[in-house]
């Protein structure tokens, strides 16, 4: 599997991605925002950062730039496409995911690790974890307090895309473990062979770095071929 | 006649959409002596545009608006064509 890894104006976390998906056994290269062909490649990461300045609304200049077409196109033929952070911002702005990141509920940039409770393996952010464990990963955002209207919310729960939520250290999730406000601790939302995640798994990938737990989260990523239906 | 016409945006987040900075300015206010019971902060956006027909004119602002400039999710959005 080869992935594009998407460099817009203000991404800041692309090397990250490339290093630790290369490190994990995995193929990937840079690609500039205003590509428009992405043959070459049957997977996808929009890494975080500050796309297009964060202006208007984070993700929302993104959205447009020329490679979201191919990205679009990447998507529906059932190739994984994953977004962290900002990245995840853009995935919900093009339609590709549900809900808006909003503002952090303390209105503090937020920077330090957390804990993530995996609640799904039906993801290609997930599928190689199990249920129940419990990751320690950097969160890194200003933008992370995730929502999406009632009925949304609502189809989003019943039907188990929400891979991972924030908890502590033991797995509990309630709201004294929420760092951002995100509606019911969402962390990351799934849809089908999409997915987006808050925090960011490229920085939790070897133990020097404080955690080796974004591991297995990039490895479930490489592991979900196209269309398989996750 | 004007080389062009202005028109103002106002983009506001949904009651049912939580604005921290807001419900920060309104705790601030309060300490200052103020009485004020809720403040929203919303986005304002004026465009310059050709002159013509005011529905035509809102027809492609409505559509600027619904691609890029609010997000459906979260905002709703307000056209003041300036005469």
């Amino acid at each position: 599997m080869k992935t594009a890894v998407v460099v817009f104006p203000g991404s800041n976390c692309e090397h990250d991605v490339v290093y630790a998906l290369e490190g994990l056994g995995g193929s990937a290269d840079l690609v500039w925002h205003r590509d428009t062909d992405l043959s070459g490649y049957d997977s996808v990461v929009l890494p975080g950062g500050f796309a297009h300045g964060d202006y208007l609304r984070t993700g929302a200049i993104a959205r447009f730039s020329p490679v979201m077409a191919e990205v679009n196109r990447l998507a529906a033929s059932g190739a994984p496409v994953l977004g962290i952070c900002n990245g995840f911002q853009i995935l919900c702005e093009a339609g590709l995911l549900p809900g808006v990141l909003l503002q952090n509920r303390d209105l503090k940039f937020i920077c330090k690790p957390i804990h993530l409770r995996v609640e799904s393996t039906n993801s290609i952010l997930t599928r190689a974890a199990h249920v129940g464990d419990v990751l320690e990963i950097p969160l890194n955002s200003y933008e992370g307090n995730f929502t999406a209207a009632p009925d949304e919310l609502a189809s989003l729960e019943s039907a188990g895309q929400v891979p991972l939520r924030y908890s502590d250290a033991s797995g509990s999730v309630d709201e004294t473990n929420n760092p951002n406000g995100s509606t019911n601790n969402i962390a990351a939302v799934s849809s089908g062979n999409v997915a987006g995640i808050m925090p960011h798994p490229e920085r939790a990938i070897e133990s020097i770095l404080g955690s080796a737990d974004g591991r297995i989260l990039l490895e479930s990523f490489l592991q979900s071929k196209v269309s398989s239906h996750v | 006649m004007a080389d062009t016409t202005t028109v103002t945006v106002n983009i506001r987040r949904r009651p049912s959409i939580s604005d921290p900075q807001g419900a920060t300015v309104a705790r601030a206010l309060r300490d200052l002596g103020h009485n004020v019971s809720d403040v929203r902060i919303d986005k304002t956006i004026e465009l310059q545009v050709p002159p013509g027909d005011p529905d035509s004119i809102r027809a492609a602002v409505t559509e600027m608006c619904e691609k890029l400039l609010a997000n459906p999710v979260m905002e709703d959005f307000e056209i003041v064509i300036n005469p």
